[in-house]
C-alpha cells in the first residue's frame, strides 16, 4: 500500500525539474550555452554528480509503501469485512535496501568497524566465571561508522538524512518562486501603486530577523503533524496522502521568510526588461499585460530563479541543522543532521569520547553543502556574471 | 541633510507599525491567549476557570482587536493589542507570561554580556576578513588566490555547529587554552570572551573574504585604478590606497547594517557557551513558550534592522558626496 508525504511531492518536483533542466539544456537557447559553459568546468561537473547522487539517495527515501500485516501463520491479516490490514510503518525504498543496517541494533556505543563494544560490562563464560570485558557485536565490524547509544547504526542514521537535507533545500524554493515570481513581476511591470504595496509588504517582512519569524511560526503552527516514524491512521487522507507533514510545514515558513531576496531581484530585472525594445514592440502590437508578462517578462527572470536556488540550498541545509538544534526543527523521529548533532553533542564530553556521530554529520553535511555551494557559484557565473558582484 | 534623516525616519513609521501588527496578529489572532494559557498551565488538567485566570492576571481578557463593550475610543484600547503591542512602539516591553519579569529590565542587563561577545568579534572578524580579501585580491588568479577562495568555499560549507563544539573540544577540552563555557562579571568575564570570539571569527570569514574580495576586484577594474597603474604607482600602493578607499563604501554599508545586530548576539553561540545575553534569553523564552519575551524580542530585532538601514543610508550620503538626498 503506497503512501506518500507532503515532503515527497516536494521531491518528485525536485526530480522533474532536474530532467526538465536537463531536456531543455540539450534544446538550443540561453540555457543551453550556459550548459555548455557549465560542462568545461570539471569542479561543477564532479559537484553536479555528488548532488545527483544526493537527490538519487532522496528519492529512494521518498517512495514508500506500507506492508500487510501478517498473522502468526504468515496468512494476511484481515479485518471482519476481509480488507487487508496495513503496517503503520511505511517503509522507503532506501529502508528495505539497508535492512540490514536498519535492523542489525547493538546494545549502545561500538565505534567504526568495531567488532566489541565501546563500554566494558560483565560477561559470563561458559564455566560460570565472571570477567568485565568487551562484549562482542552481534554484528561485527559490519557498522561503518559506529552505532549511536541506542544502538542503531549512524551511517543509516546518516543516510536518513539525506533526504530531510534535500527537502529543506528543495521545498523552501518551491514555496519562494510562486510568491517571488508573481509580487516581484507585478511590482515591476505595473509599478506605482502596486509597486508601493508589494515593496512595502517585503521591507516589512525583511525587517524582522528571520530566525525570529521562524521560530514564531513553528512555534504556532509546527508542533502538530507526522514528525517521522509510524504513521497513525487518522494523518492518512485518501488512503495514501498524508499532507500534514512537520517538514512541509517548515519549509513553508521558510519559504515565508525569504521569498523577499528574490523577490526584489525579480522586481528590480522586470523594471529593466519592461523598457527593451522587444517589450515596447509587443506593446506597440497590442498584446494585454498579461500577455506580455507571461510570454516575455516570465521566461526572462526564470534565470534568477534558478540561480537562486542553487545558491540558497546551501544555507537551507545548514539553517535546517541549526534549527533541528534549537528544538523547532524538525521531529525527533525523522532523521535529519541536526537531530543527530543535537544528541551526540555530549558524548565529545564524555570520557572516552565518542566522536563517529557527530563525524557521520559532519561528513554528510559537508559532502552535500560544498558541492552545492561550488555547483551553484558555477551556475551564477554562467547565467549571469553580473551577479558575481552583488 | 537633517531633512533627509527626518524623512528617511518618517518612511520607517509604517514599517515599525507593520512589524507591530504583523508580531500583534501572529501572537495573539492566529495564537489566541488560550491557547498560550494552556501551553503554560500544561495541556492536561486545565480547567476553563483557570484559564480565565491567567487570562486575567497577564492582561490577556479582553478582546484581541476590536472591544465591541467598550465605548468611543475605549473600544480600541481595551484590547489586548492595544495593551500589549502598542506599548512595544515606546520600548515598553511589559512582564514576560511565566515568571513575571520585567522583560525591558531583563534587556538592559542581558545587552551587555551580548555586546561583549559580539563587538569584538565583529570588529576583529571585519579586519581579519578585509585583510585576507585584500591579500587574495592582491595575488589574484595566482594559486594563493585559487586555494585561498577553495578554503572559503570549505570553510563556509560547514555548519556552525561544528565549529563551535569541535572549538569547545580541542581548544576548551583537549588544549585547555580556554574555559568551555561560562560567564563572569567584569574584567573576569575576558577569557570566557575568547573561544566564542574566535570560533565566530572563524565560522564567518569564508563568506566576508569572498564578499569583499569581489568588492575588491570590481574597484580594481575601474579606469582611476588604470590611471594610477599608467602614473607608475606600485601594485600594493594602488590597491591599499586607492583601490581601499574606494571600496570602503560597499565595506561600510556591510559593516553599518550589521551593527544593530551586536545587541543581539548569537542565538546559537551564546545557548553553547552559557552566556547570559540577549540570544540565550531568546532561547531559553522559545524553549519555555513564553510568548510576551519571544514577542518581544522580534520586535526589538525588527527595530534594529530598521535602525541598520536608517543609519547605512546616512553613512552613504557621509561617504560618498555622489549620493544625493532624495
Amino acid at each position: 500500500m503506497p503512501v506518500i508525504l507532503a515532503t515527497d511531492l516536494v521531491v518528485y518536483l525536485l526530480v522533474g525539474a532536474v530532467f526538465y533542466f536537463a531536456a531543455a539544456s540539450r534544446k538550443e537557447g540561453a540555457l543551453s550555452s550556459a550548459w555548455r559553459e557549465l560542462k568545461r568546468n570539471r569542479l561543477a561537473m564532479i559537484s553536479l554528480v555528488v548532488l545527483l547522487a544526493y537527490v538519487g539517495v532522496a528519492l529512494l527515501d521518498s517512495v514508500r509503501y506500507r506492508d500487510p500485516i501478517l498473522e502468526d501463520d504468515g496468512t494476511a491479516a484481515r479485518t471482519a469485512e476481509g480488507g487487508l490490514i496495513y503496517s503503520p510503518q511505511a517503509l522507503s525504498l532506501l529502508d528495505r535496501a539497508f535492512t540490514g543496517l536498519r535492523l542489525n541494533t547493538e546494545k549502545t556505543y561500538s565505534a567504526p568497524f568495531a567488532a566489541a563494544l565501546y563500554s566494558k560490562e560483565s560477561i559470563e563464560l561458559s564455566d560460570g566465571a565472571i570477567v568485565r570485558d568487551y562484549p562482542p557485536l552481534k554484528h561485527p565490524r559490519s557498522h561503518w561508522l559506529g552505532t549511536d547509544k541506542v544502538g542503531n547504526d549512524v551511517l543509516y542514521a546518516a543516510l536518513k538524512g539525506v533526504r530531510t537535507g534535500i527537502v529543506i533545500g528543495a521545498g523552501t524554493t518551491i514555496v519562494i518562486i510562486p510568491f517571488a515570481i508573481f509580487f516581484g513581476v507585478m511590482a515591476g511591470y505595473y509599478g506605482g501603486f502596486i509597486d508601493d504595496i508589494v515593496q512595502y509588504i517585503y521591507t516589512t517582512l525583511a525587517s524582522i530577523p528571520g530566525v525570529l519569524l521562524i521560530v514564531a511560526f513553528m512555534l504556532l503552527f509546527g508542533t502538530s503533524g507526522y514528525q517521522g516514524g509510524l504513521i497513525s491512521q487518522k494523518d492518512i487522507y485518501f488512503k495514501l496522502f498524508v499532507p500534514n507533514d512537520r517538514l512541509f510545514w517548515l519549509c513553508l515558513i521558510l519559504g515565508i521568510t525569504s521569498w523577499t531576496d528574490l523577490c526584489r531581484l525579480i522586481r528590480g530585472e522586470t523594471l529593466k526588461l519592461r523598457e527593451l525594445e522587444y517589450v515596447q514592440a509587443s506593446r506597440a502590437f497590442g498584446i494585454s499585460k498579461p500577455g506580455i508578462i507571461y510570454r516575455h517578462i516570465v521566461p526572462n527572470v526564470m534565470h534568477l530563479v534558478l540561480i537562486t536556488f542553487v545558491l540558497q540550498f546551501s544555507g537551507l541545509v545548514l539553517a535546517e541543522a541549526i534549527l533541528s538544534y534549537i528544538g523547532i526543527g524538525v521531529g525527533p523521529e525523522m532523521g535529519s543532521w541536526g537531530n543527530m548533532i543535537n544528541t551526540a553533542r555530549l558524548e565529545l564530553s564524555r570520557e572516552p569520547i565518542v566522536w563517529w556521530n557527530l563525524f557521520g554529520a559532519f561528513l554528510f553535511m559537508l559532502v552535500l553543502v560544498l558541492p552545492a555551494n561550488i555547483f551553484g557559484d558555477a551556475v551564477r557565473d554562467s547565467l549571469d556574471p553580473r551577479l558575481r558582484f552583488r | 541633510m537633517l531633512t533627509y534623516i527626518i524623512r528617511r525616519i518618517l518612511y520607517a513609521v509604517p514599517i515599525i507599525l507593520g512589524v507591530n501588527i504583523l508580531t500583534a496578529v501572529l501572537f495573539f489572532y492566529i495564537n489566541t491567549p488560550d491557547d498560550m494559557a494552556r501551553k503554560i498551565l500544561g495541556e492536561k488538567n486545565v480547567t476553563p476557570a483557570a484559564i480565565e485566570n491567567w487570562k486575567r492576571d497577564h492582561g490577556y481578557s479582553l478582546p484581541s482587536f476590536i472591544n465591541t463593550e467598550e465605548k468611543g475610543t475605549a473600544k480600541i484600547t481595551q484590547t489586548v493589542f492595544f495593551q500589549k503591542s502598542v506599548p512595544l512602539l515606546w520600548f515598553d516591553f511589559g512582564r514576560s507570561d511565566r515568571n513575571n519579569i520585567d522583560i525591558g529590565n531583563e534587556i538592559k542587563h542581558r545587552m551587555w554580556p551580548s555586546l561583549a561577545i559580539s563587538v569584538p568579534m565583529f570588529m576583529i572578524g571585519v579586519i581579519v576578513d578585509l585583510f585576507v580579501a585584500m591579500m587574495l585580491a592582491y595575488y589574484r588568479g595566482t594559486y594563493l588566490d585559487l586555494w585561498g577562495l577553495f578554503l572559503g568555499v570549505i570553510l563556509m560549507s560547514i555548519s556552525t555547529l561544528f565549529y563551535i563544539i569541535g572549538g569547545q573540544y580541542f581548544l576548551g577540552k583537549v588544549l585547555k587554552l580556554f574555559p568551555v563555557s561560562g560567564y563572569d562579571t567584569g574584567i573576569y568575564s575576558a577569557k570566557f570572551i575568547i573561544l566564542p570570539v574566535i570560533i565566530g571569527i572563524i565560522s564567518t570569514v569564508g563568506s566576508g573574504v569572498r564578499f569583499y574580495r569581489t568588492v575588491f576586484l570590481e574597484e580594481i577594474n575601474k579606469d582611476y585604478i588604470r590611471t594610477a597603474r599608467a602614473k607608475g604607482l606600485s601594485e600594493g600602493k594602488v590597491l591599499f590606497k586607492h583601490a581601499l578607499k574606494n571600496a570602503m563604501i560597499p565595506v561600510l554599508t556591510n559593516v553599518v547594517v550589521s551593527i544593530p545586530f551586536l545587541f543581539y548576539g548569537s542565538l546559537i553561540m551564546e545557548t553553547f557557551f552559557a552566556i547570559p545575553g540577549l540570544g540565550n534569553f531568546t532561547i531559553e523564552a522559545i524553549q519555555a513558550q513564553d510568548f510576551a519575551i519571544v514577542r518581544s524580542m522580534v520586535y526589538l530585532g525588527s527595530i534594529l534592522y530598521i535602525a541598520g538601514l536608517i543609519l547605512t543610508d546616512i553613512s552613504y550620503t557621509l561617504v560618498d558626496p555622489r549620493v544625493r538626498f532624495e
